[in-house]
């Protein structure tokens, strides 16, 4: 005999309930939590380090860093002093709630007005899993081609910006075919809010921009 | 999306399950929206793999894809959503909203009872 039991239950309750605790924490003591991600080598750490040393004096910043293997990109920013929480993922391929949650135990969250947690490079997975932040920061490097918005759409649907990497590239006479007004355009086909920024972290190009947004949401966090 | 995490979390609720029918499952149905980028080939690989010696093992995983749907801001068409083309079947409008993704759910369990 066959029997069928109805189970309507999410598989990823679980990841979701640390999620929630998270963003309640971090809401409770106003702290702006973003989640970056993009492929390998897009440059988030450099943006991140270049980020935090020239905000010091206005923001203070913690870092989770996710890496599969290593903490060299740990290693990076603790060179700027920020706290930094290394989480090492051992093989898989995103970050998890519940390891967010330890590392948010272990920085010295009262300190701090923001929080990034750097994801581990990838540009599916991590998209799937909520850490309990506030928002994704998508970073793309014009280097990896301008059809990834196409290619890999739910990243880009789901993040609140799009950092654009890399631009000194294309003025550089490098052989870089990408398209900027196509990745914008393409981006906001799926999200329409997604604020956009283009920079170079090698140059400084572009990082007023993406600074005054990040002062912006500080301030709203705190206020609200 | 890590086919095996969820493989995992599915493992983990249907052996539960099972414990508490006192039976084996034979089949589970389990649905998916458009954002968690699920591949079949590959939860079912990882589920087969981590089932082994449990009750779950030779289960079949029945995945259904739900399609994530958007609104047209031109002609108020509710439609499915192609993430790689986005448009308006209707009026090809290419303004919309996107209404909420379906999560990731285990519907039903198929148990053989004595």
């Amino acid at each position: 005999m066959k029997k069928r039991v109805n189970v309507s239950r999410k598989i990823l309750a679980t990841n979701e309930e640390y999620a929630l605790k998270n963003s309640q924490f971090l809401a409770e003591q106003k702290k702006l939590c973003l989640n970056m991600i993009s492929s390998p080598g897009s440059g988030k750490t450099t943006i991140l380090v270049k980020t935090i040393n020239e905000l010091k004096d206005e923001i203070k910043i913690g870092v989770i860093e996710g890496d599969v293997q290593t903490d060299l990109d740990a290693e990076k920013i603790r060179l700027t002093k920020a706290p930094v929480v290394q989480i090492e993922t051992g093989g898989s391929c995103h970050l998890s709630a519940a390891q967010v949650s330890g590392a948010l135990e272990n920085l010295p969250v009262s300190d701090l007005e923001l929080i990034f947690i750097e994801n581990v490079g990838n540009l599916v997975c991590p998209s799937a899993f909520e850490l309990g932040e506030w928002g994704k920061i998508v970073v793309l490097s014009v280097a990896e081609g301008d059809d990834k918005p196409a290619k890999y759409p739910v990243i880009f649907a789901k993040s609140k910006v799009l950092l654009i990497n890399k631009t000194d590239l294309l003025e550089s006479g490098a052989q870089v075919d990408f398209d900027i007004e196509r990745v914008k355009a393409d981006a906001r086909k799926l999200n329409k809010g997604i604020e956009i920024f283009t920079v170079s972290a090698k140059t400084g190009t572009g990082f007023t921009d993406w600074y005054n947004w990040l002062k912006e949401s500080v301030k709203n966090i705190r206020g609200g | 999306m890590h086919e095996t995490m969820v493989a995992e979390s599915l493992l983990t609720t249907i052996s539960a399950e099972s414990t508490k029918q006192k039976a084996k499952p034979v089949s589970a149905k389990i649905s998916c929206g458009a954002l968690n980028t699920v591949n079949d080939e590959i939860l079912c690989f990882a589920l087969e793999a981590i089932a082994k010696g449990t009750p779950c093992e030779g289960m079949r995983l029945e995945i259904e894809h739900k399609p994530i749907q958007g609104k047209c801001k031109n002609c108020y068409e509710t439609f499915d959503f192609e993430l790689c083309q986005p448009r308006c079947p209707k009026c090809r409008g290419e303004e919309f909203d996107l209404l909420p993704d379906a999560p990731l759910m285990l519907e039903e369990i198929e148990f053989e009872t004595e």
